[in-house]
């Protein structure tokens, strides 16, 4: 007994320095940014006296539009990220272990140039006069005319989630610098490593006699991969989801360089409250409005599996029963 | 009953400069518990795998039913293994396991849940069916694992060293469970393994094979009694080898003149003849040791040879005697049982008497 009284002891220690941390510089910076909300601002950029006038004026036409815009583009985001970066996990996974590790750290390599000069360099490779522009007109016409091919209910769905615009673009006038695919070009391309190392780590776990298994059992390659594979590493995919989606929702040195006027996301506004217009409660605001935003579905989604596992549970205890008893029989 | 069920037809397979299967050719019956039995990395397990179609032979066919299987990728072959670490899907439950191939199969519902809760009903895992494979223990995920292969009721059922994970009780027991599922069943089994007693208590018909090769193939009995080579000998069970020629004829027996010990007699059931190099095996248990000789009326016509005890090894179910005889170390195997009792205990440095009978020596031929 003493001696589990002793490692509780032995937990606790080693988590206190962590635990202090992240008190330290998590838990009470966000408190304080929720107690900055309940304040007014002063004209010379301070925090002024408590006061519900913040959350009043937050009440502006446009920030659901731009709430729902970050939202949408941090899962697309994730999307592209996920959809690429599992193929490369799977790869690097099944290479030579001395290769392995050489190919992870080529992934790693972009970490070694700073992170607004490669955004920097983004903004030569996407312009005008460049071959990407190329791409992007064709990609437009390539999805107007699917556009135009899907059911009119999809269409007004599309559009009804900002997904797709049923206005025609300019060739002329639309670039993709300044545009939305450029933003989640980039937001890919800055997350992709993000999303590749999680799943690489669990894939490399990953016992690959198995699909040679489902495939003795007459699966073919792909359902393999679909049926055991990826729900093999589904430990990996959860974190690159989040891994990914975290900081999508919260960047703004993408958008902000990359974007142009078209794509302003929840980000540039609290830069632009905090910085420009110095007014720190209502930028504060801002953030626990997209906090709360992504953190109530999600919250919600947990509580709903969680509910569904039970249930499963409880199913599956009866069906055991009566096979329990048809077996007696 | 169909002998040409399964045919291997001339097949070589190379790694790299390494020949692991080397023009091997054979035939299995319909419905036969057929074992490859050999050393690791003999080229047995390459052979499983080219016939679940995870392997390319570089030469030869593969014949399944008058089926010509070689080029088939394994998901289009009615060919399902039972894997070393059982490779049960973690992501599932044993139940989902099992249905795997019915689903891909695509039959019904209602037939996909008779077969897969009969078959749970056959290895007794009923109350199981809902658990994850890592609540299971090792002899519980190796009859899943052979379930989820049988449910569908492939042509071959291949099991790859399946009992090697397990302990020495639970193999016992999986041993004759594995006899009593293919009995049930009828389904022809190829078993690979290098434990020559699985191989033993579980085949019709042995393969014995070695750098690619097939040394032999014949029933188990056949395989203990009559290897065909000086490795069969040696790699089935404990042997003695005696080096020699064959000195004098004498109608059914011979004389060998052996390299370091005296001339043995031995059973000439091969007609070999005079000046015929050979290796005598004489199995450990045949093998006679005593403080007297033999009295005559026994030891007329055998052999029989004075020696000295170096080691003795208590073993349990009998005592492994080590003994010098010429220039030669002889095993000899003694059980205890009380009707040895009459015998004075025979201990380290004593002078003994080494016999056996000539039938009980087997002479394999030196190329």
């Amino acid at each position: 007994m003493s001696s589990s009284v002793k490692s509780k002891k032995a937990e606790w220690l080693t988590t206190l320095p962590s635990l202090v941390w992240l008190l330290l510089f998590f838990a009470v910076p966000a408190l304080i940014v929720l107690a900055f909300t309940f304040h007014a601002h002063t004209p010379n950029g301070g925090v002024g006296e408590w006061s519900l006038s913040t959350w009043r004026d937050l009440v502006d036409p446009d920030y659901p539009a731009i709430v729902w815009k970050t939202i949408r583009i941090s899962f697309e985001v994730t999307f592209w990220c996920i959809l690429l970066s599992l193929p490369c996990a799977y790869a690097i996974a099944r290479l030579p272990k001395r290769w392995r590790a050489l190919v992870a750290g080529a992934i790693m390599m972009p970490f070694w140039t700073s992170f607004v000069v490669r955004v920097f360099a983004w903004k030569t490779l996407l312009h005008p006069d460049g071959w990407l522009q190329a791409c992007y007109l064709t990609w437009l016409r390539v999805s107007e005319w699917v556009f135009d091919w899907l059911p009119s209910f999809l269409q007004k769905f599309f559009v009804f989630i900002g997904f797709a615009s049923q206005d025609r673009v300019d060739p002329m006038l639309s670039t993709v610098l300044d545009s939305e695919a450029a933003v989640i070009l980039v937001s890919v391309y800055t997350f992709l490593p993000f999303a590749i190392m999680p799943m690489y780590t669990a894939a490399e776990k990953f016992d690959f006699s198995l699909l040679e298994a489902a495939r003795d059992l007459g699966a073919k390659n792909f359902y393999a991969f679909r049926k055991i594979f990826i729900p093999g590493i589904r430990q990996g995919i959860i974190s690159a989801v989040l891994m990914v989606f975290i900081p999508t929702i919260g960047s703004y040195v993408i958008p902000q360089m990359l974007g142009g006027t078209e794509c302003i996301l929840i980000g540039n506004k609290i830069f632009m409250r905090a910085m420009q217009n110095r007014n720190i409660p209502h930028a504060s605001a801002l953030a626990t409005l997209m906090a709360i935003s992504v953190l109530l579905p999600l919250g919600c989604a947990m509580w709903w599996k969680k509910r569904q596992e039970l249930r499963d549970r409880k199913r599956l205890d009866v069906r055991t029963a009566q096979l329990m008893t048809g077996g007696a029989e | 009953m169909n002998d040409d069920f399964l045919v291997f037809d001339h097949v070589t397979k190379r790694f790299g400069a390494m020949t692991a299967v080397d023009d091997v050719s054979l035939t299995i019956k319909k419905g036969e518990f057929f074992s490859l039995l050999g050393p690791s990395g003999c080229g047995k397990t390459t052979l499983l795998r080219m016939l679940g179609g995870f392997e390319k032979p570089d030469s030869g066919r593969i014949y399944l039913e008058g089926k010509d299987i070689t080029d088939l990728p394994p998901n289009q072959r009615r060919v399902h293994t039972v894997f070393q670490n059982y490779a049960l899907f973690p992501t599932m439950t044993i139940w989902d396991n099992i249905a795997f191939s019915l689903k891909l199969a695509k039959r019904s519902k209602e037939e996909i849940e008779e077969k897969v809760d009969e078959i749970l009903e056959m290895i007794q895992m009923s109350e199981h069916a809902w658990k994850y494979p890592n609540q299971l223990s090792g002899g519980q995920k190796q009859r899943v694992a052979i379930a989820r292969a049988l449910v569908d009721r492939p042509q071959v059922l291949l099991l790859d060293e399946p009992l090697a994970a397990l302990d020495l009780k639970l193999r016992q027991h999986m041993l004759i469970e594995l006899d009593t599922i293919h009995d049930q069943v009828g389904i022809t089994f190829m078993y690979v393994t290098h434990d020559q007693g699985e191989a033993m208590s579980l085949s019709d018909r042995i393969a014995v094979i070695n750098r690619g090769k097939i040394e032999q193939l014949d029933g188990p009995a056949k395989i203990y009694e009559a290897p065909a080579s000086r490795f069969v000998a040696s790699f089935i069970g404990d042997t003695n080898f005696f080096s020699g020629e064959i000195s004098s004829v004498d109608g059914d027996y011979c004389t060998i003149q052996t390299d370091g010990f005296p001339v043995i007699k031995a059973y000439n059931d091969k007609n070999l003849a005079v000046e015929q190099r050979v290796d005598l095996s004489v199995r450990p248990e045949k093998i006679r040791v005593t403080l007297e000789p033999p009295p005559p009326e026994k030891g007329a016509g055998i052999n029989v040879f004075p020696a000295k005890v170096q080691d003795i090894v208590y073993q349990g179910v009998y005592t492994k005697y080590w003994i010098k005889a010429g220039d030669l170390r002889i095993a000899a195997l003694k059980p205890h049982s009380r009707f040895l009792l009459d015998q004075e205990t025979i201990t380290w440095n004593d002078d003994v008497f080494v016999w056996w009978h000539p039938d009980d020596g087997y002479m394999v031929e030196v190329k």
